[in-house]
């Protein structure tokens, strides 16, 4: 009978933590360039967060004319208009920066649409007024800092507070890595960017957890091994896992970068790019920090109260 | 592993077969289910604003201008109180950045009896449950100088926008409505907003324009003894007159005298209709007894001079009263199509918006670009699960088709759960279905990476597979409970679109922890007793 493929062999012993130096440097370019390119670059911020309207339009013939729709709409006395092609080529995005007030920016519709009258289909409206994006980029920011909040409380209440910090750390990376992205890439950053962010953050310590979670074993199991030896034994044992799963979610998330549609390319593209960063920092960033911050690895666990009782007992 | 209790086994069965029953809906078009039997499970997933395309819009409603009214209405009850008591006064002012009014009593005699007298203008405020909150609508002071202070409340101003908030729900409720379109959503966001949801609507200009109107109607008198074109340029205007101006293009200037004759809350009903005599689209109305009895005074008392048919402090038409109108209703007549006849009516119908309503958020989508949603939705789909099914098969072999089944059991379950909490499908849920295929696989990955390293350390085909089961277990709860809680984060926070995202994620994922375990297991249980196999084929 087919017993399925093997696709990391039994005993695969890479030496992952061995090769550190190198890692801690890839690692480091990956969370500090980031930064770097928000600063010096900045995020494409969609209208959700800056305020605007965008207005989706299809036009009649099979090419959009993109300068006969400029030339429509200059000298609306609009602001900055952005026109680009959106996925077809008849499928034109038209981006009106924010108005001062709500009453104006419902007025610059108006004057768009009469500007393009009949010539063009509508398929999409969206208009974010000065308080809503206010408002949402307080939402989205409070909800990554909660939700990482809630994963250390988590992660502390079921493993010992190395791992929870080592998760932390790693999740840092993986979320200035997939900001990153948006930078380099130019992408839309809106609501659902966020989302790909907060799913990242979720998906990506999943990963981390069954790492955790097979190190803790190994360090009850194997009481002298030399903790960087452990680590790799741990990281190996799990790759397959690692590299299965990671291949499954990557293989189901990409037809909809590729056939998804426009609306939700940029979600989809993090997506991707977070299960792949995730994989990565859960080899390279989450199990190697465990040597710096120092998981007793004697068997017992620095904070675990049953364990120190055991101790405690052993010692009367 | 080899025995799975009976009990087990039939809830199990039971729960897929109730998956499978009310997820069936949503393979027939709406129709189809229509015609079935009633005792058939009908519910199926709706689709989000963004697949079936539609509006959503965010309204907030003016605090200002309902702090300004409020304030109104304390000075006219001010000045009411003291004519009424004799007393004179002499600065009665607003200031609305502070919400406050005050009054300056002319005797410092008068005073003491002046201060008892407005006191009593401050009521409770009803609290949360409808019982005393301890709190007034007013804070009523003397500060110095014959100075009464009328502070508004933080309560009271709460209180009104409460009973204003859910007064412009049911006013537009009645104009959505009038759109004839399928199960709108008119609901309270937060403090002053109202979040209005009107799937598959075409025409959402028509649509803000209906919802944005006060839709405040007033019949008052023009002034015949001014020329109102001169008064536009000079703006001299007499007290007792404002200046309007018409729908029309350029507007035409009328002096309007200040009071109204009646108002639109006098009015019982409005509709469309057509002029007997030039067949122009008009809009007939009908006043209440009282509107009915002073609208009938003021015809009598004015035949031959003209007056105003104001709306939101625009003149719709400026007809002369040609005889008394005792019969209580009439009709009105602008330079109209029928669409606005319709509109007007409707207006009309639903009575005044308590204050203006303002589009804050608007996200709408048409109907085309829904459907091409729907399409690319569903390729994408299809093809992920595809690719995950066959990466599956090629990795684990039998034990990748029995994870294969249970995913199929846990999308089953997804849309049964969708379609029986009501809940929406947009396409971030969608790309949450896919995630959750991902992830659901996830556990079987674990569940067989652990067998197989049973297996290795040379134990028996059962002991190995139970071992396998029992040990993955901790890690599957573990990795999905942090998936789960970014998942709540993202419900609580998200608003349309983000929402069914996690929706469908987090069902997913509970889903996925039955499914990817118990499913399997059970399969693999009846598996390992049909052929007793000396090796397991993973």
């Amino acid at each position: 009978m087919f017993t399925g493929l093997h696709f990391i062999p039994p005993n695969t012993r890479i030496g992952f933590v061995r090769l550190r130096t190198i890692s801690w440097v890839i690692s480091a370019l990956l969370t500090v360039v980031p930064i770097f390119l928000v600063w010096h670059v900045g995020l494409n911020f969609g209208i959700d967060f800056v305020g605007g309207t965008l207005i989706e339009v299809q036009t009649k013939e099979s090419t959009a004319n993109l300068g006969e729709i400029r030339a429509k709409l200059t000298g609306l006395d609009l602001g900055e208009v952005q026109i680009q092609e959106f996925g077809a080529p008849n499928d034109v995005l038209i981006r009106v920066s924010a108005q001062p007030t709500e009453q104006l920016q419902q007025a610059s519709i108006a004057k768009v649409k009469q500007a393009l009258g009949d010539t063009v289909e509508y398929r999409r409206v969206e208009v974010v007024g000065p308080t809503v994006s206010g408002e949402l980029i307080a939402g989205g920011t409070i909800a990554v800092v909660v939700a990482m909040i809630a994963i250390l409380f988590y992660i502390w209440f079921r493993f010992e507070w190395q791992f929870a910090v080592a998760a932390i750390a790693s999740l840092v990376h993986d979320v200035t890595g997939t900001i990153g992205l948006y930078s380099a890439l130019q992408l839309e950053f809106n609501l659902s960017s966020i989302a790909a962010i907060l799913t990242i953050i979720g998906y990506s310590l999943n990963d981390k957890v069954v790492i955790f979670d097979r190190i803790r074993e190994n360090l009850r199991k194997y009481k002298k091994m030399p903790l960087s030896e452990l680590l790799d034994l741990s990281i190996n044992e799990t790759l397959s896992r690692t590299v299965l799963t990671h291949v499954t979610t990557f293989l189901a998330m990409m037809p909809f970068v590729i056939v998804g549609g426009e609306a939700i390319f940029g979600f989809a593209l993090a997506m991707v790019w977070g299960i792949v960063i995730g994989a990565y920092s859960s080899i390279y960033v989450a199990a190697p920090l465990q040597l710096i911050l120092g998981v007793k690895r004697d068997g017992t666990m620095t904070s675990s109260p049953a364990r120190s009782k055991e101790r405690a007992a052993a010692r009367a | 592993m080899l025995h799975f209790p009976q009990w087990k086994v039939i809830l199990v069965a039971g729960i897929v077969i109730a998956g499978i029953v009310f997820s069936l809906p949503n393979l027939f078009p709406r129709s189809t289910m229509e015609e079935m039997p009633s005792w058939l499970p009908h519910k199926q997933v709706s689709l989000g604003l963004d697949l079936q395309g539609g509006a959503h819009l965010l309204y907030q409603l003016d605090e200002n201008e309902m702090i300004d009214d409020w304030l109104g209405n304390i000075r006219s009850d001010v000045r009411e109180t003291l004519r009424r008591n004799r007393i004179s006064y002499i600065d009665l002012n607003q200031d609305i950045a502070a919400r406050t009014v005050s009054v300056k009593i002319r005797e410092g005699a008068d005073f003491d009896k002046a201060y008892t007298e407005l006191r009593k203008l401050a009521v409770p405020v009803g609290g949360t449950f409808g019982g005393f909150s301890g709190a007034n609508n007013l804070d009523i002071e003397r500060s110095g100088d014959n100075t009464v202070l009328f502070e508004a409340t933080e309560a009271g101003l709460n209180q009104r926008m409460s009973s204003a908030i859910e007064a412009s729900i049911e006013t537009i409720r009645r104009r959505v409505d009038a759109f004839g379109t399928t199960e709108p959503t008119i609901q309270r966001q937060g403090r002053n907003r109202v979040l209005v949801q009107v799937p598959g609507i075409s025409d959402v200009e028509r649509l803000k324009k209906l919802i944005g109107e006060t839709g405040k109607l007033e019949f008052r008198l023009v002034d015949p003894g001014v020329n109102a074109q001169e008064l536009a340029q000079t703006k001299q205007v007499p007290p007792d007159d404002e200046l309007l101006y018409s729908t029309d293009t350029p507007p035409i200037p009328y002096a309007i005298r200040r009071q109204a004759l009646v108002s639109g809350e006098n009015l019982v009903d409005a509709q469309p209709g057509f002029d007997q005599r030039t067949g122009e689209p008009v809009v007939t109305f009908r006043f209440d007894a009282a509107g009915a009895k002073r609208f009938a005074r003021a015809t009598q008392e004015n035949v031959g001079l003209p007056f105003a048919i104001i709306l939101d402090g625009k003149v719709i038409s400026a007809p002369v009263i040609r005889e008394p109108i005792l019969g209580g209703s009439g009709q009105i007549s602008g330079n109209f199509g029928v669409q606005e006849a319709t509109d007007l009516s409707v207006l009309l119908r639903s009575g005044a918006l308590p204050a203006k309503l303002t589009v804050i958020e608007e996200r709408t989508v048409g109907a085309s670009l829904g459907a091409d949603s729907i399409a690319s939705g569903k390729k994408a789909t299809w093809l992920g699960l595809l690719l995950v099914v066959l990466f599956m098969f090629a990795a684990y072999g039998l034990f990748g088709v029995f994870a294969n089944i249970a995913l199929f059991v846990n999308i089953v379950l997804i849309f049964a759960v969708l379609s029986l909490i009501g809940s929406t499908l947009t396409l971030p849920g969608i790309a949450g279905i896919v995630l959750t295929i991902g992830i659901a696989v996830d556990a079987n990955v674990l569940i067989n990476e652990r067998i197989r390293e049973e297996i290795r350390s040379g134990k028996s085909p059962v002991a190995s597979i139970e071992a396998g089961y029992t040990r993955a277990i901790t890690t599957i709860v573990d990795s999905n409970v942090t998936t789960l809680i970014s998942t709540l984060v993202l419900f609580w926070l998200g608003s349309g679109p983000v929402r069914g995202f996690a929706v469908t994620l987090s069902i997913g994922i509970i889903a996925s922890m039955f499914t990817a375990v118990t499913v399997t297991r059970l399969m693999v249980s009846y598996w390992l007793r049909w052929t007793r196999p000396a090796t397991v084929p993973i």
